[in-house]
């Protein structure tokens, strides 16, 4: 039910013509949308009722995702509502959770994450940026880069280290000192930022001095739970685009999708999708229990990185020159899919991550 | 034998002591050209001293170590690498005559019209038609994937004379003037935002008779000439070691100072892969020195076109989240040369069309398994009824 309404909306408001335009503005979101996407009841899912969600879990929060990954939806919705709206259930105050939650559940407030200074950014030990305590609070300097959607956040929860370790940060994103650049994305569907700090005063702390190290490591693992789902919906995107063109293409006479090279192919990029599918969705349905998290979360992200570049690269093979032009939307998928696989902590990354888990 | 080196070297020698800093590079493949050192192995005359095409590799080395200008090949590749030979195996003298000089010099550029939005893998399937009128021949339909047509001279065009007959028999060929009236020349910008390729558009073009390449109908014949000396051009260059993309995975090792077991196991993998392809590469090239081109070239485009697609997959890997970037935007621009692009993310991306283009990697595999192996053909379904009765889309 949530899944075909949400599909509905995505295919009458937000097809592939509304995802190239929005390509293209500065913004790379619509507000409009965006509020529309929180009436709908998305950004609320998963926020309990008593900060004005609807109090669903991760499963439910997953559908959403998957369908926005299968649009190619663009927007800051993995910032704002995985990702930065988690990060307060788990660490903020209960002054904060009143005051950042019911907003974002509304779709009033935007916000992200910055969380990495340098590309191979990954896990808290990779937070390098510092935090000074000044008589007018916690001061900010340095480069924050690839932040989702910095350009639109209304507050920004910053990764910092002080004396005591890693802290996190809350900062308006109108601070003064505080610069948003935009930066070309290979994914031209995810708006990316560098983001300056100059002698930033943030708000406060998120959690305690120095105790940010687990809640990173856990929004970690949230986010590429949320990933992963999101690459289930493009692959199965992709899988079917494939096999529609297989069908109904000819060539020497017959359907290419008659000749065992292409129907093989085709039969493997099913089975690379079912099995994204399930460990993704999987993944999903435990988020709450951070031991298997810690599992599921990188068992995922690796097998549907790996399912979604693979059927991106497969699709366009299969349509051969049309699936190479810009106006076949394929090569948003296939951008889409190479950027996810490597956002906070490609596909090597998780095998690690994985390996430890289990202890190899 | 001796004597064929020595009439080389004579002539190397002979066109690099006309050869300064100050020399213009047209001039210079215009005395190359004359001086028989274009394509050794064509006959005296028109461009070549008829001695073995080994020799042209001597030419190239010798040209390249004085720092003589050799950047023609690249310029007119479509020309160069695949027309020359073409006219030499199936043109007229007079046709050699008329455009050998002028497509090695680069003044008149060349491209293939093969591609058709309904024939891609299936050229003998191609749907553009031509019937007389006279000395002349008029051209209606669509071609696609045209490399640097906006620039193109001269193109290379098999067209359908007799939609009656066989497929494979009812194709004639043509040279046609890409500025002649009725050619509609349109860019096609691809998934790197960039327009290399085009989309011509014929309306009633005019093609003069004595523009057609061999007999009325001996097109296909033609094309396949065209397509071997493509996949050579494509797939067999000979390239130093650790250069192209490997070469480029290698430098972004060093550049973010990587020290990772995992990625290291990877990119010597890749490594010994390229370095075992570019052996093969060089295997084929004796080979080809005393023959015309065979399936070798075959092999060598196949396993490039994987390994590229592979390798720079895996520099964006190393590269972190900078792999998320893509420097400079999508720029809708219109190349005038065939050039690898700077940006490894871009590269990531045009490295899709490598299994694709000149041939996908399923055909081709085709080919080896048949043609190579000796295995039996795909039931043919396509092959005896007329072209007009053939199921196409």
């Amino acid at each position: 039910m949530l899944r075909e309404t949400t599909r509905r909306f995505l295919e009458d408001r937000a097809d592939s013509m509304v995802v190239r335009d929005l390509m293209e503005k500065p913004d790379g979101y619509d507000s409009e949308l965006w509020k529309a996407g929180a009436e709908l009841g998305w950004h609320g899912l998963a926020i309990p009722e008593e900060y004005g969600g609807i109090g669903f879990g991760f499963t439910e929060l997953s559908i959403v995702v998957e369908e926005l990954g299968r649009a190619l939806f663009p927007g800051p919705f993995l910032s704002t509502v995985v990702m930065a709206a988690n990060a307060i259930l788990i660490a903020g105050s209960e002054q904060q959770k009143q005051e950042f939650l019911p907003d974002i559940a509304a779709g009033e407030r935007i916000m992200t994450m910055a969380l990495f200074d340098g590309p191979h950014g990954a896990d808290p030990s990779d937070v390098a940026m510092r935090a000074t305590a000044t008589k007018e609070g916690w001061v900010l300097d340095g480069l924050k880069r690839y932040v989702a959607y910095g350009n639109v956040a209304d507050t920004l929860i910053v990764a910092a280290r002080t004396e005591s370790g890693v802290s996190l940060f809350l900062v308006p994103g109108d601070a003064a000192g505080l610069r948003v650049s935009i930066v070309p994305t290979l994914d031209a569907t995810r708006r990316e930022t560098d983001v300056s700090f100059d002698q930033v005063v943030a708000q406060g702390l998120l959690g305690r001095e120095g105790s940010a190290g687990p809640v990173i490591e856990r929004i970690l693992l949230l986010a590429n739970v949320a990933l992963a789902v999101e690459q289930v919906g493009g692959a199965q995107w992709c899988l079917e685009t494939a096999v529609e063109y297989a069908k109904t293409r000819f060539q020497f006479g017959r359907a290419i999708g008659s000749f065992q090279a292409i129907k093989h192919k085709c039969a493997d990029m099913l089975v690379a999708v079912e099995h994204g599918k399930s460990a993704a969705h999987w993944a999903a349905r435990n988020a709450d229990d951070e031991a298997e998290t810690r599992i599921a979360s990188p068992m995922a992200k690796a097998v549907c990185s790996d399912a979604y570049v693979g059927a991106a690269g497969e699709t366009i093979q299969i349509l051969g020159g049309t699936g190479f032009t810009w106006e076949h939307d394929v090569h948003l998928y296939l951008k889409r899919a190479k950027s996810t696989s490597l956002m906070f902590g490609g596909v090597r990354h998780q095998r690690r991550l994985l390996a430890k888990a289990l202890g190899f | 034998m001796a004597d064929e080196g020595a009439l080389v070297d004579e002539r190397i020698e002979k066109l690099l002591s006309g050869f300064g800093p100050d020399t213009d590079p047209k001039e210079f493949w215009g005395r190359q050209y004359d001086l028989g050192l274009a394509w050794v192995h064509f006959k005296e005359g028109f461009g070549g001293l008829g001695v073995k095409p080994k020799y042209q590799s001597v030419v190239q080395d010798r040209l390249e170590a004085a720092g003589a200008p050799v950047g023609n090949r690249e310029l007119n590749l479509l020309g160069i690498g695949m027309g020359a030979g073409v006219l030499s195996a199936h043109g007229t003298e007079e046709q050699q005559r008329r455009w050998l000089r002028p497509m090695f010099t680069t003044d008149e550029i060349w491209c293939q019209l093969f591609s058709e939005p309904g024939a891609g893998s299936d050229l003998a399937g191609l749907s553009t038609k031509a019937y007389r009128d006279g000395d002349e021949w008029i051209v209606n339909g669509e071609k696609i994937w045209t490399t640097l047509a906006h620039v193109a001279k001269w193109g290379m065009l098999p067209v359908r004379t007799d939609p009656d007959a066989p497929k494979h028999r009812g194709i004639t060929y043509f040279i046609v003037d890409m500025k002649a009236e009725g050619v509609d020349v349109r860019p096609l910008y691809q998934i790197t935002g960039e327009a290399e390729f085009n989309e011509v558009f014929f309306g009633d073009v005019r093609i003069p008779d004595d523009q057609r390449i061999d007999a009325v109908g001996a097109g296909w014949r033609v094309a396949m000439t065209t397509l071997m000396n493509e996949r050579v051009a494509i797939g067999g260059k000979i390239l130093p070691r650790e250069s192209g993309a490997i070469g480029i995975a290698v430098e972004t090792w060093q550049e973010y100072g990587l020290d990772d077991p995992v990625l290291r196991d990877e990119l010597a993998r890749l490594w010994a892969e390229t370095e075992a392809m570019r052996l093969t590469t060089i295997r084929a090239a004796e080979m080809r020195k005393v023959g015309v081109p065979g399936p070798e070239g075959s092999t060598g485009k196949l396993a490039w076109a994987d390994l590229n697609k592979a390798i720079t997959a895996f520099t964006l890997d190393m590269m972190g989240w900078d792999g998320t970037l893509f420097p400079g935007g999508y720029q809708k621009v219109r190349p005038t040369s065939i050039g690898d692009p700077k940006a490894r993310q871009k590269q990531f991306l045009r490295a899709r069309a490598n299994s694709i283009e000149g041939g996908t990697s399923e055909i081709l595999r085709n080919i080896l398994g048949e043609r190579v192996l000796g295995l039996p053909g795909e039931p043919r379904v396509d092959k005896d009824i007329p072209w007009k009765d053939v199921r196409r889309g």
